[in-house]
C-alpha cells in the first residue's frame, strides 16, 4: 500500500503546477476529497475524479494545491450547494485561510423563501397565464381610457390642477420641434405619390389627374397617417420614457402624498398638447405634401396654376376635414399610449426602456387599426 | 377601547399585515407613535421598512390591520378625507424623488403655491428659506441632476417640511452619507422636531443616528416576518429579550441582558 500511495501522491504533484484537480475517494465516514494543483483563474479546465455519492466529505486533503484563488472556494461552494442535505459536515483538513473563506460563506444560511418558484408551472398554466394576462392588459387600458376622460372632465370643469410651464414645453416639443421631420416626411411622400401616380396615368394621357391622386391621398390618408407614425416614434416615446423614469424615481409617488392628482399633472397636459396639436401638424403635413407632389408635377409639365386649379376641384373642404378629424382621435391615442407605458412602467431602467418600445408599437398599430375603421366607417356613410 | 384611553398617540398602528401579492411581507404589527417622537423603523436591509413607511402614508393599501392618525382611522378614509390627511404629511423619499424638470426652488415652491393665497413670489421665497434650513442656499436655481447625493436628500428633506408638516416621514434620511453630513442630519432633523413641534418618523438602520436621536422605535424581525420589539432604541440594545433585536443594535455582538452596563 504504501509505495502505491506514494506514487499517486507524487504523479499528482507533477500535475500541481498545471491545472487544478479534485478527486473523491472513499465513502460515508472514509469520504475524502483530494485537492490539487494550481486554483487559478486561467490556471485551465477543472479535472474532477472520482464518484461522489451525494454524502458530504469528511476529510479534506489539500497538501497537493498550489496557489489558489476565488476559483477554488468557488468551486466548494459548488459541491455544498449540490448536496441534499443542508450543511452540516467539517471542514477540517482545509488551510485556514480556505477555511475562513468557506466559513464566511457558510454562516448565513440559503434564503429558499427567496429563491423564485416559478418552474413549476407547466404549458397548459404558461398559457393560461397568457390568456389572463391579454384580459388584464385590455381592463387597464380601458381603465386608463376612462381616468383620461375624468381627467378631461375634471378639466374642463376647471377642477384639474397641472403646471402651465409644463405644458408649454409640452407643446412646444411635439408641436414646433416637429416641425422639420415632418415637413420632411411629407414631402417626399408628396413627391412619391406624384411619381407613381404620374407613370401610370400619362400612359391614359390623363397626367392631369396627378393633382386629383396626390390631393386626396395627402389630405385624406397620407398626411395625417405620417404625422401620427412620426409623431408616435417621437413624441410617445418620450412620453413613455420621462414619465417611466419619473415613476422609478419615486416622483410619481412623492406628487401624490403632496396631493397632486398624477393623472391631472402628468397625463392630462400631455393628451391636451397632442389633440391640439396634430391637426395643427396635419394641416401643416397637407400643405407640404402637396407641395411636393406639385413640384413633381410640374417637371412631368403640369404648371403649378393647373395643378392648383385641378386640386381645388378634386379636394372637398368634406373630404379635407376628415384627415383633420382623424388627427384629432391620433394624437390622443398616441398620448394614451405613451403615458400609460410610462407610469405604468416598472421601476428599472430596462423597464423604461421597455415602456418606451412598447407605447411605439402600441400606438402605430392602434394607429393603422383606427384609420383602418375610419376607412369602413367613412364608406359605410359614403363620406 | 385603549383607543380612548391613550388620546395622546398620534399614529397607531393596529395589527398590520403587508403584502406583495401573496407573499407576505410582514404580519401582525402595532405599535403607537407620541406626539414629537423620533421615532425609527429599523430592521435588516430588505425586511419591509419601505413598505411600512408606504403603508403609513397610504400609498399602498394594507392587506389587514388599521393605521390611526390622532385617532382617526386613515385605512377606513374615503379619498377626500385621506387628502386631508396627506395634507399634514411632509415625505422624503429615499433617493430624494425630486421633479427632475424643475429647480430646487421651483420643486419646494410648487406644493406652497397650491395654498390659498399665496403668490408665486411668496412661494419662491418660502422656498429660499427652506433650503437655507437645510443648507443648500445658493443651489436654488440648480437642478437636481446637478447635485450630489447628499444635497438631494437635504432638497429632499427641504420639501418635505415646505408646508410645516405635523408628521415628518423620512426614508433613510443617512444612508449614504458621510459622517459629517449624517450627524447635520440628525441635529436639522432634531430641530425640526423641537421648533415646527412636528413628529418623525424614518426609516433608518443607521445605529449612530438611531441612538442619537430616536426616543422610539418598532424593529421589523425578517426572521419571523413579525416586528421584534418597539420601544427606546438604547433600552431594547440592552434589555430586549429577543435576541435579534439585541444582536441588531449591538451590531451583531451577542450578550446576555443582564452583562449589559449602562
Amino acid at each position: 500500500m504504501e509505495p502505491e500511495t506514494l506514487l499517486i501522491r507524487l504523479s499528482m504533484n507533477e500535475h500541481a503546477t498545471k491545472f487544478p484537480r479534485a478527486t473523491w475517494q472513499g465513502a460515508g465516514t472514509e469520504k475524502t476529497l483530494r485537492l490539487a494543483g494550481e486554483w487559478t483563474l486561467g490556471s485551465g479546465e477543472i479535472k474532477v475524479e472520482g464518484y461522489d455519492d451525494g454524502d458530504w466529505p469528511k476529510r479534506f486533503v489539500t497538501d497537493g494545491i498550489g496557489h489558489f484563488d476565488s476559483r477554488l472556494p468557488g468551486y466548494l461552494m459548488s459541491c455544498f450547494r449540490a448536496k441534499k442535505k443542508h450543511h452540516e459536515g467539517s471542514l477540517s483538513g482545509l488551510p485556514n485561510n480556505l477555511r475562513e473563506l468557506m466559513e464566511l460563506a457558510l454562516k448565513v444560511p440559503d434564503h429558499h423563501e427567496a429563491e423564485k418558484q416559478t418552474e413549476h408551472s407547466g404549458r397548459l398554466a404558461a398559457l393560461g397565464t397568457k390568456m389572463t394576462s391579454v384580459w388584464i392588459a385590455s381592463v387597464s387600458l380601458v381603465e386608463f381610457i376612462g381616468e383620461t376622460v375624468l381627467s378631461l372632465g375634471r378639466f374642463f370643469t376647471g377642477k384639474a390642477r397641472f403646471r402651465k410651464s409644463d405644458f408649454r414645453t409640452i407643446l412646444q416639443e411635439c408641436g414646433a420641434e416637429a416641425l422639420p421631420i415632418v415637413a420632411l416626411i411629407t414631402f417626399l411622400i408628396g413627391m412619391i405619390l406624384a411619381f407613381v401616380g404620374n407613370a401610370q396615368l400619362a400612359n391614359f394621357g390623363a397626367g392631369i389627374y396627378v393633382a386629383d391622386l396626390v390631393g386626396i391621398a395627402t389630405v385624406r390618408e397620407m398626411g395625417v397617417v405620417m404625422t401620427a407614425i412620426i409623431l408616435s416614434g417621437r413624441t410617445g416615446a418620450s412620453f413613455a420614457a420621462h414619465l417611466g423614469s419619473m415613476n422609478a424615481n419615486e416622483e410619481i409617488d412623492a406628487l401624490r402624498t403632496f396631493g397632486f392628482h398624477p393623472f391631472d399633472f402628468l397625463v392630462l397636459p400631455r393628451v391636451l398638447a397632442l389633440i391640439l396639436m396634430m391637426p395643427l401638424l396635419t394641416v401643416y403635413a397637407n400643405t407640404i405634401g402637396i407641395l411636393g407632389g406639385m413640384l413633381v408635377a410640374w417637371t412631368a409639365g403640369i404648371t403649378p396654376a393647373l395643378f392648383w386649379t385641378e386640386l381645388l376641384s378634386a379636394i372637398s373642404p368634406q373630404s379635407y376635414s376628415l384627415g383633420v378629424i382623424k388627427s384629432v382621435f391620433f394624437g390622443a391615442t398616441i398620448a394614451i399610449a405613451g403615458c400609460m407605458q410610462g407610469m405604468r412602467s416598472g421601476k428599472s431602467s430596462s423597464a423604461v426602456g421597455q415602456a418606451a418600445t412598447r407605447s411605439v408599437v402600441v400606438s402605430i398599430t392602434a394607429i393603422v387599426v383606427l384609420d383602418s375603421a375610419f376607412a369602413i366607417l367613412f364608406t359605410l356613410l359614403d363620406i | 377601547m385603549t383607543d380612548t384611553l391613550q388620546p395622546m398617540n398620534k399614529i397607531s398602528v393596529h395589527g398590520l399585515t403587508m403584502n406583495f401579492g401573496s407573499f407576505v411581507v410582514m404580519k401582525d404589527l402595532g405599535f403607537d407613535i407620541a406626539e414629537k417622537d423620533i421615532f425609527a423603523i429599523v430592521g435588516e436591509s430588505g425586511c419591509g421598512k419601505s413598505t411600512l413607511l408606504r403603508h403609513l402614508i397610504g400609498l399602498i393599501e394594507p392587506a389587514k390591520g388599521s393605521i390611526c392618525y390622532g385617532g382617526e382611522s386613515f385605512t377606513a378614509a374615503t379619498e377626500s378625507e385621506r387628502m386631508r390627511f396627506m395634507g399634514r404629511f411632509g415625505v422624503m423619499y429615499q433617493s430624494g424623488a425630486l421633479w427632475s424638470s424643475m429647480t430646487l426652488a421651483e420643486n419646494i415652491a410648487m406644493p406652497i403655491e397650491e395654498m390659498a393665497g399665496i403668490t408665486s413670489r411668496e412661494a419662491l421665497d418660502l422656498a429660499y428659506y427652506k433650503l437655507a434650513l437645510v443648507g443648500l442656499s445658493g443651489f436654488e436655481n440648480h437642478y437636481p441632476s446637478q447635485i450630489s447625493g447628499g444635497m438631494k436628500k437635504r432638497a429632499g428633506i427641504a420639501r418635505a417640511i415646505a408646508l410645516d408638516p405635523e408628521i415628518i416621514f423620512l426614508d433613510e434620511p443617512g444612508a449614504g452619507l458621510d459622517p459629517l453630513s449624517s450627524q447635520r442630519l440628525d441635529e436639522l432633523i432634531l430641530k425640526l422636531r423641537d421648533t415646527l413641534g412636528s413628529t418623525v418618523v424614518m426609516v433608518t438602520h443607521e445605529l449612530a443616528s438611531i441612538f442619537a436621536i430616536a426616543n422610539n422605535s418598532v424593529f421589523l424581525d425578517v426572521h419571523t416576518r413579525t416586528q421584534g420589539a418597539t420601544g427606546n432604541p438604547v433600552w431594547l440594545r440592552d434589555h430586549s429579550e429577543n435576541e435579534n433585536v439585541r444582536l441588531f443594535y449591538n451590531r451583531g455582538k451577542t450578550g446576555n441582558p443582564s452583562d449589559q452596563h449602562d
